[in-house]
C-alpha cells in the first residue's frame, strides 16, 4: 500500500501566485504595490490603500508556532494521522496555517521555532510544511 | 448608539420542531415543511399569512420548493444568512427587521438538516469548491493540503491558543459538559436522554482534536428541522404564548472567515462575541444582570468558555471558574443551554437553541428555570435577546 498522498490546493485566480511558488520551492507573500503592505491570504485589492497593484515577495520561511492543534478523527485516507496543524507566526509578521513534521508530539508547543519545507501534493503541486527549526 | 428601531417591535409568536434523530429517512424539504407547519399551528396563523421566508446559505431546502408544500400564496420577503453555525441566529435579526420595517408581516425562520445521515457535518467533503458557497469553502483552500477540513480542526486551533493564555485544560471544558449532559440526561428531545455523563467519562473520551477537544466535546451530528414564525407585536397578541424579540444584531469582523478565524492577531479573544456583546447589550440597552438563562452556541466546548467571556459575563480567563463554581447549572447566576445545548440535545445549526429560549420564557421548558424572563441567545457572533410579552 502506498503512502497518502495529500490533494493538491485548490487553486484560484487570487491565490495563484501564493501555490505556483509554492510548487518551485518558494514561500511567498503579496505586497500591495502602493503603500508596501504585506498580507496573507492573498486578495485582489488592499484593505488599506485600495490599490490593486501589488507583487510577491519571497519570505525567510522562518517563524513560531502560534497554535497547534493535533487531528485525530476523522481520518482521510490521504493524510497519516494523527496531523499536527499549526498557525504559524512568520517573521514578517504573516500568518499561515500549515503542518508540523518530523517532531515527536509531547515536544509540541506554542511558541516553537519552526523553518519551512515543501512536500508533494497529488498532481504534481508543492505546499509549504513546517519543521523545527535551529536547536529548538 | 441610538436604540435600534426594531428593538422589541416583532415577537416570536410560533415554534415547531420535527423529532431529531440520526437518520430522518425523509427529505430535508419534508423536514422543514412538518416543522413549519407545526410552528404556525403553534402561533394560531393560517399558511396564507406567510409572506416572508428566512434560512441559512448552507440550508438544502430551497424556498421554491418549499412554497410548493406549505402553499403560500404570495412571499414578499426572503434571505439567507452566511457564517454556518455563527450565523444561526442571524435568521432572526433578518426576520425582525424584514417585519420592523414593514416589508412583511409573518417571516418564518427555518432549518432543515441532515447533517448524519445525509452530508456528515463532521466530516467535510473532499476537496472543496474554489467558488464560495458561503459555507467556509473559500477559506477550506487554505485547509484543505493540510487536512484541516473539519469543524472541530478550525475551531480546535483557536481553542489551543485559549488554552495556553489563559491556562485551561481539558477538565474545565469538562465540567460544562457534564452540566450539558446533566440538562440533556432530562429531555426527551435530547440525543443524550437518560445518559448523564461524569468528569472522568469526558476525559475517558477519545481525542478528536487534541489537546482541545475530546469527542464528548462535540456537538452531534442531528437530522431534523426547527422552524420560527415572527410577526409584529401588535398582531403577536392574537397568539397564545408570544413573546418579544428585544433585541437582535450579527457582527462580522475583518478577516474572520465563514466557519473558521485563523488570521486575527489574538485568537485567544472571541471578538466577535464582544462586538455581538456591545451590538445587544449597549445598543439595546439591556443589562447583563437581566439575563436569566443563556444560550448559548455550543458546537464544541471551547467556544462555550470563550463566549462566556467575549458577551462579559466572566473576564478573560475566567470562564473556566465561572463554569466549575456551577454557574451554568439550574441554580447558578446562568442557566445555561437548558436544552442540553447542541452537545447534549442535538445540533439543528443552534436554531433548537432559539426554541428552548421561547420554552423558558413560556414556562414549556423540560429544565425550567423559575422566573425566567429575559433570555439571550448567543451564537458568537449573531444572537438575540427575548423577553416574556
Amino acid at each position: 500500500m502506498s503512502d497518502p498522498i495529500r490533494p493538491a490546493p485548490i487553486i484560484t485566480e487570487d491565490n495563484e501566485e501564493f501555490w505556483s511558488a509554492a510548487a518551485d520551492g518558494i514561500l511567498v507573500a503579496q505586497r500591495c504595490g502602493s503603500c508596501g503592505n504585506l498580507r496573507h491570504p492573498p486578495r485582489p485589492m488592499c484593505p488599506l490603500c485600495h490599490s490593486i497593484e501589488h507583487d510577491t515577495v519571497e519570505l525567510s520561511g522562518n517563524g513560531i508556532v502560534y497554535s497547534y492543534s493535533i487531528l485525530h478523527y476523522p481520518q482521510f485516507p490521504m493524510f497519516n494521522y494523527p496531523i499536527v496543524a499549526v498557525l504559524v507566526d512568520l517573521d514578517e509578521g504573516v500568518r499561515l496555517l500549515s503542518e508540523l513534521n518530523d517532531v515527536n508530539h509531547d515536544d509540541v508547543r506554542i511558541g516553537l521555532p519552526v523553518k519551512v519545507r515543501f512536500e508533494d501534493t497529488c498532481d504534481g503541486m508543492e505546499v509549504p510544511v513546517f519543521v523545527r527549526r535551529g536547536g529548538s | 448608539m441610538t436604540r435600534p428601531l426594531l428593538a422589541g417591535a416583532t415577537s416570536i409568536v410560533g415554534i415547531g420542531q420535527t423529532e431529531f434523530s440520526k437518520e430522518a429517512g425523509r427529505s430535508e424539504t419534508q423536514l422543514a415543511s412538518e416543522a413549519i407547519v407545526s410552528a404556525l399551528a403553534d402561533a394560531g396563523i393560517p399558511t396564507g399569512e406567510v409572506d416572508g421566508l428566512v434560512s441559512y446559505t448552507i440550508d438544502p431546502v430551497e424556498e421554491t420548493e418549499l412554497v410548493r408544500s406549505i402553499g403560500t400564496d404570495r412571499i414578499r420577503f426572503s434571505s439567507r444568512v452566511p457564517y454556518g453555525g455563527g450565523g444561526s441566529q442571524g435568521v432572526l435579526l433578518h426576520a425582525a427587521a424584514a417585519v420592523a420595517s414593514g416589508v412583511a408581516d409573518v417571516v418564518v425562520a427555518y432549518r432543515a438538516v441532515k447533517a448524519r445521515s445525509g452530508q456528515r457535518f463532521g466530516r467535510a467533503a473532499m476537496g472543496g469548491r474554489a467558488t464560495s458557497s458561503h459555507s467556509g469553502s473559500t477559506a477550506m483552500q487554505w485547509c484543505a493540503p493540510y487536512g484541516v477540513m473539519t469543524p472541530a480542526s478550525w475551531i480546535s486551533l483557536n481553542a489551543t491558543r485559549y488554552m495556553h493564555v489563559y491556562g485551561v485544560t481539558s477538565e474545565d471544558f469538562g465540567r460544562a459538559v457534564v452540566q450539558l449532559r446533566s440538562y440533556a440526561a432530562t429531555n426527551p428531545n435530547a440525543h443524550f436522554f437518560g445518559r448523564p455523563i461524569t468528569l472522568n467519562d469526558h476525559q475517558e473520551s477519545r481525542w478528536i482534536a487534541e489537546p482541545a477537544i475530546r469527542l464528548f466535546d462535540c456537538c452531534q451530528e442531528t437530522d431534523g428541522a426547527v422552524a420560527v414564525v415572527v410577526t409584529r407585536k401588535d398582531r403577536a397578541q392574537d397568539s397564545r404564548q408570544p413573546v418579544t424579540i428585544e433585541a437582535a444584531a450579527g457582527a462580522a469582523i475583518f478577516e474572520e472567515e465563514i466557519a473558521s478565524n485563523h488570521y486575527r492577531p489574538e485568537l485567544a479573544v472571541m471578538e466577535g462575541s464582544v462586538a455581538l456583546a456591545s451590538l445587544l447589550f449597549e445598543g439595546f440597552g439591556v443589562s447583563r444582570g437581566d439575563i436569566d438563562v443563556a444560550m448559548i452556541y455550543d458546537a464544541f466546548t471551547p467556544i462555550l468558555l470563550m463566549q462566556l467571556e467575549g458577551l462579559g459575563f466572566c473576564g478573560p480567563g475566567e470562564a473556566k471558574g465561572f463554569v466549575a463554581d456551577g454557574n451554568l447549572g439550574p441554580g447558578g447566576s446562568l442557566p445555561t443551554n437548558t436544552n442540553g445545548g447542541l452537545i447534549g440535545e442535538g445540533y439543528i445549526h443552534g436554531l433548537n437553541l432559539t426554541t428552548e429560549a421561547v420554552r423558558q420564557l413560556r414556562g414549556t421548558s423540560v429544565n425550567q428555570i423559575d422566573g425566567a424572563s429575559t433570555v439571550l441567545v448567543s451564537a458568537s457572533r449573531t444572537g438575540v435577546i427575548l423577553r416574556q410579552s
